[in-house]
């Protein structure tokens, strides 16, 4: 995966008068403006701030309410604790070589070269040994080192995590994160779901912190500022039973 | 080719290994088309089976073998016992309801289990009613329960050709129907063949309910889908040990039910399932990989 550095530049996530939601309730507000490729960008914000549903939408699960997303990028999306079945009879290996889905798709074979690149994710995670495993015998942090290996093998030019580090020990934090500093290295643009603030101060540049609509989007010193968290808070609790239809314009 | 078998001759021959297992097949021929039939839905319905029960699906070919049902009936009502009818009825009955409820599960808030049974009990009283305004006296027990002991050349051929289109078929789809178990979200992610291959595989179910009520009948047609793969999850830990299983299992279950029945001058559909709920039952009693006895047995744990 080291080959074609160059290659992995996709083009920026363009975000125009987005609203997401569900049932006519917007999750999302009215949120504009881009990730530049080869971002870094933690989006941080009080439970039911809409971070899920934004990466959401982004990643094209979800079609905006309103206003509309733009990106000719190929994605790859790790959902809030990913929806694994983990009673299934799959073997780790299985679940990480899913990873090369979009070269090989439905027939494709798995040769000698793809082995390698596959045994390569599962070293980078350290999970080497582990291959035969069923996916159910997995420790939470474990799963987690497991999904960002099929992460690797998806090769996508964004990357979008959500809470990749919750239920995460120190160990596997770190190391985890290392895979996120090599795909900033490598040009790749990651978008991250966050709660922890000085982790967010210290390795991402750019942060948006967001309730429901954008507080703040920019730099992280100037975005986590105390003023703006407390807004964050106070616009998150805000709930109204009986909304009538929004006609703000963009 | 008489479908009830000869009881009196074979009462007659010697009861060893030969006379047991071997004659009753050397000696009759709707034992020979027996032993294909069974041999042919084994194949096809086995793999399904293991898909069904891994997908949390266990259930739908029940319900789907209930909205098939009236199709056939149907086709029977048009044409009599035609196997083109009642085949092409019940093909008909299935493949809509199971469009229709993948269409509400995937438009609406219901999600398809709930669409599923809406629609197959409406499908099971429609047919009822059809069935009753024309008044005719429909021997709904063929349908009912088959009649293995009476395939002729192109009720064979029709089994064998469900199962070979099974097999392929399965092969195509085996990815994301897999993928779509494990992480749905992910396939969706990287693909949309989920909602095809989901498609595929239930028009799958459906053809191989259909083959199979010519030989066992429209529900015990479940049990040979069923009981082998249910059997078989408690023998390995692997998807395709479970399809080796499964098929083993429907082939010695329907070999069984032929030969006890043929001895035992018992309705052959029913004892094919019963074999297959025998081998079920020692298998969840003995199973290496959750089977009862090994949970039950005193074993010390290990070191690491």
């Amino acid at each position: 995966m080291g080959d074609g550095v160059m290659r992995q530049a996709g083009s920026p996530i363009l975000l125009d008068n987005v609203t997401l939601g569900y049932e006519r309730r917007p999750a999302v507000h009215h949120l504009s403006g881009v990730i530049a490729s080869g971002s870094l960008t933690a989006v941080v914000g009080p439970n039911g701030a809409g971070k899920s549903t934004l990466l959401k939408g982004i990643a094209g699960a979800l079609a905006p309410l309103e206003g509309r997303i733009e990106t000719a990028s190929r994605i790859a999306w790790l959902p809030q604790a990913a929806d694994v079945d983990r009673s299934f009879p799959l073997s780790i290996y299985d679940l990480v070589a899913m990873g090369l889905w979009r070269r090989h798709g439905l027939l494709g074979g798995i040769g000698r070269k793809d082995r390698e690149t596959i045994a390569e994710a599962i070293a980078a995670v350290g999970l080497t040994g582990f291959e035969n495993r069923p996916i159910g015998t997995l420790s939470g942090g474990q799963m987690q080192r497991a999904l960002f290996a099929r992460l690797l093998l998806q090769d996508a030019s964004v990357i979008l995590l959500d809470e990749p580090l919750t239920a995460i020990d120190a160990k596997t934090a770190a190391d985890l994160l290392d895979l996120v500093r090599r795909w900033h290295a490598e040009k790749r643009t990651v978008v991250a779901v966050l709660h922890d603030l000085d982790l967010v101060r210290e390795m991402f540049p750019q942060t948006l912190l967001i309730a429901r609509e954008a507080v703040a989007w920019g730099e992280t010193r100037d975005v986590l500022t105390a003023e703006n968290l407390l807004t964050a808070r106070r616009m998150a609790e805000a709930h109204v039973p009986h909304a009538a239809a929004c006609h703000r314009a963009a | 080719m008489s479908p009830t078998p000869p009881l009196a001759t074979a009462r007659h021959e010697p009861m060893d290994f030969h006379g047991l297992l071997i004659a009753p097949f050397a000696d009759f021929g709707f034992m020979r088309r027996a032993l294909a039939g069974v041999a042919a839905l084994s194949l096809g319905a086995g793999p399904i089976g293991v898909f069904l029960m891994l997908r949390r699906m266990s259930l739908v070919g029940d319900a789907m073998a209930h909205a098939i049902l009236p199709g056939a009936a149907v086709g029977y009502l048009v044409a009599g016992l035609s196997l083109g009818w009642m085949t092409m009825g019940g093909l008909f009955a299935g493949f809509a309801v199971a469009l229709l409820s993948g269409l509400v599960a995937r438009t609406t808030v219901l999600k398809e289990d709930a669409a599923l049974a809406a629609f197959y009990l409406l499908s099971l009283a429609g047919g009822v009613t059809l069935v009753s305004l024309k008044g005719s006296n429909v021997d709904l027990l063929h349908v009912l329960f088959g009649s293995v002991l009476a395939l002729d050349d192109p009720t064979l051929s029709l089994l064998a050709g469900t199962a070979t289109l099974s097999v392929f078929v399965l092969a195509i789809l085996y990815r994301p129907l897999v993928l779509e178990c494990v992480d749905p979200g992910y396939l969706r992610s990287v693909s949309r063949s989920g909602a095809a291959a989901h498609l595929g595989f239930l028009a799958l179910v459906v053809m191989n309910l259909v083959a199979g009520f010519h030989a066992l009948g429209t529900l015990l047609a479940v049990g040979l889908m069923m009981l082998p793969a249910v059997a078989a999850r408690f023998w390995t830990e692997s998807i395709g040990g479970m399809i080796g299983y499964a098929t083993v299992f429907g082939l010695v279950s329907g070999i069984a039910g032929i030969l006890i029945s043929f001895h035992a001058g018992l309705p052959t559909g029913p004892t094919v399932i019963l074999a297959a709920g025998a081998v079920y039952a020692a298998s969840m009693m003995f199973g290496a990989h959750g089977g009862l006895v090994l949970r039950l047995l005193p074993r010390r744990h290990l070191e690491a």
